[in-house]
């Protein structure tokens, strides 16, 4: 059993406590829900895109547990500003990182903050709780696409 | 007044020596990340005494035969045991005779064996299955099913905001049309006991069969069929100390003659050709196939070890502890208890403000207390009661002031592990 505190990092408590983009958009231009069907828990992301695929606003709405929340948070503050290319691969990233059965990839200069969350994969139970916004992402720029 | 009489009255009431029981589960005595185990998921699934291991084991050393068919000693051995259970379980629960009681893999496949052979063929359009707010979703897709196959629809009795079934509205949603009604004996996830006399009472009145859903009831206590007049009782093995893989169904007896059967297979069939089929009697018609040999035995086992406690001093023992517990946990910090009906099995479920169950639930796991924390297999009651999901504490007849202890102090801690 890994220290608690691997788990839960002070960044990740940080965003629990005040997530960020945690709101409503009436105006997306795409958007999914988030669903793990574990514990309940519902999310959803909306998003807004330019002319040259770059995201240029996201939020996230929904209930869930610390990492959940925090995820949706540090999800949204990564990808904003990125593009549809660039956020998916970042989506790959991140799911090699909490649910990869190879070790954390050494380019983690990529995922920036996101490297809070490599406490996850000793939780087996947890990691659906930190890729729901990705995967609710991931819907979202694929519906998206054909827009 | 005969002396006996006199002396079996002056005696105190016994107590339920918990202390030697805990002995008897050898999960209790190990560790789990480091720390003691505190276990407290036994609504999900009950540890087994060393009584129940050791019978499984032996029944693999040296009594492991196919049953039902061969002519040789070991097989006739381990068919006689088999049936032996049967008659064990018919016993328990008081049932009129051991072709009554079916071997299934759980609770789950003994209602979904009712919804498939049972009620499918008896639905029609517009027909109705009356369920409570309350259920497993175990007593709850199995009716969908059998409803979108034929049209008919379920109604939903509803419970109050302590989590207690709604009765008299219970009693106006039986009409013209309900063909069924099936209910927890007591939830999963609040712990409310029904009151299933009353509720089979309601039904009879209308000549509605009533199922009843009673997992959570046998750990706790004993189920006498004929006193609660159910026509059918689903329950399984490992939830009341038995291995998994094993459950039971029973039935009346009249309508289990006069239900086809669900899986088609060995053992259920009386003569085959490939024109034509002819079933085998009650209780193999519904046992195609090979069964868990082994978890039987193992379930028998478990009803024996039962059989050595006074159930009235372990109910007595769990009520105390359901009692101190509740006070306990509902004094810690941002708590609040979900589910507080007056007749309860000890199963705590509550949620603490701004965390979510999840974290309590990973939070205590480092200290090696095990807490199951989501819906509970219950989302229709859960969205009832206004919550996402809880933490839920259950406890059985090993369970002690120990554990209370330790999930108490753990989650006093759930906060500054958070940060709030």
């Amino acid at each position: 059993m890994s220290d608690l505190g691997e788990l839960y990092q002070s960044v990740i408590l940080d965003h629990n406590r005040a997530p960020r983009n945690c709101r409503r958009m009436d105006d997306a231009d795409c958007q999914a829900e988030g669903y793990n069907p574990l514990c309940g828990d519902r999310l959803k992301v909306w998003l807004k895109l330019d002319d040259a695929g770059v995201i240029t606003d996201v939020s996230f709405e929904g209930i869930g547990c610390a990492i959940s929340q925090a995820s949706a948070s540090l999800m949204t503050t990564s990808v904003k500003g990125r593009t549809r290319e660039e956020a998916l691969a970042l989506f790959d990233c991140f799911h090699d990182l909490v649910a990869g059965d190879q070790p954390p990839p050494a380019g983690g200069a990529a995922l920036g903050k996101l490297a809070v969350f490599s406490g996850v994969r000793e939780y087996p139970s947890r990691v659906k709780c930190a890729s729901l916004a990705w995967h609710a992402l991931r819907s979202a720029l694929e519906s998206g696409a054909s827009v | 007044m005969p002396a006996t009489e006199l002396r079996r009255r002056a005696a105190p009431p016994a107590r339920h020596d918990v202390a030697a029981v805990r002995r008897d589960f050898p999960i209790l005595g190990t560790m789990t990340g480091g720390k003691p185990l505190v276990y407290l998921d036994s609504a999900a699934t009950a540890q087994k005494p060393q009584a129940v291991i050791d019978a499984v084991t032996r029944f693999y050393e040296t009594g492991n035969a196919n049953i039902h068919r061969g002519v040789y000693r070991l097989s006739e051995a381990a068919t006689a045991v088999y049936e032996a259970v049967r008659r064990q379980i018919a016993t328990l629960i008081n049932a009129a005779a051991p072709r009554e009681i079916i071997f299934t893999r759980g609770t789950t496949e003994s209602i979904n064996l009712v919804a498939q052979s049972y009620a499918r063929p008896r639905l029609a359009a517009g027909d109705e299955i009356v369920l409570t707010a309350m259920e497993h979703h175990s007593n709850i897709v199995p009716w969908q099913l059998a409803a979108a196959a034929t049209g008919a629809r379920i109604r939903v009795a509803p419970v109050t905001d302590v989590g207690e079934l709604d009765l008299g509205a219970f009693a106006r949603l039986l009409g013209e049309r309900t063909r069924l009604v099936a209910v927890a004996h007591t939830s999963n996830a609040l712990g409310t006991i029904n009151p299933v006399r009353e509720i089979v009472g309601l039904a009879h009145e209308r000549g509605i069969p009533v199922l009843v859903d009673a997992a959570q009831a046998l750990p706790h206590g004993t189920v006498d069929v004929r006193a609660l007049g159910c026509d059918f009782l689903a329950f399984s093995s490992h939830k009341m100390f038995g291995p998994t893989g094993v459950g039971v169904l029973y039935g009346r007896e009249a309508l289990l003659d006069a239900m086809p059967p669900w899986q088609g297979g060995g053992d259920m069939i009386a003569a085959v050709t490939f024109e034509q089929s002819t079933w085998a009697e009650l209780p193999a018609k519904f046992e195609a196939g090979t069964p868990n040999i082994a978890g039987v035995v193992g379930l028998g086992a478990a009803v024996d070890y039962l059989g050595t406690l006074d159930r009235t001093a372990v109910a007595a023992h769990e009520a105390e502890l359901l009692a101190c517990a509740t006070e306990r946990v509902a004094a810690v910090g941002g708590v609040r208890i979900v589910g507080t009906a007056a007749h309860k099995a000890p199963v705590l479920s509550f949620v603490m403000e701004g965390v979510h169950p999840h974290d309590i639930a990973t939070i205590l796991d480092a200290d090696g207390v095990c807490v199951r924390a989501g819906h509970h297999c219950a989302q229709p009651l859960m969205q009832r009661l206004g919550v996402a999901a809880t933490a839920r504490a259950s406890f059985a007849l090993y369970s002690d002031r120990s554990d209370v202890d330790a999930l108490v102090a753990s989650l006093g801690r759930v906060r500054t592990v958070l940060g709030r």
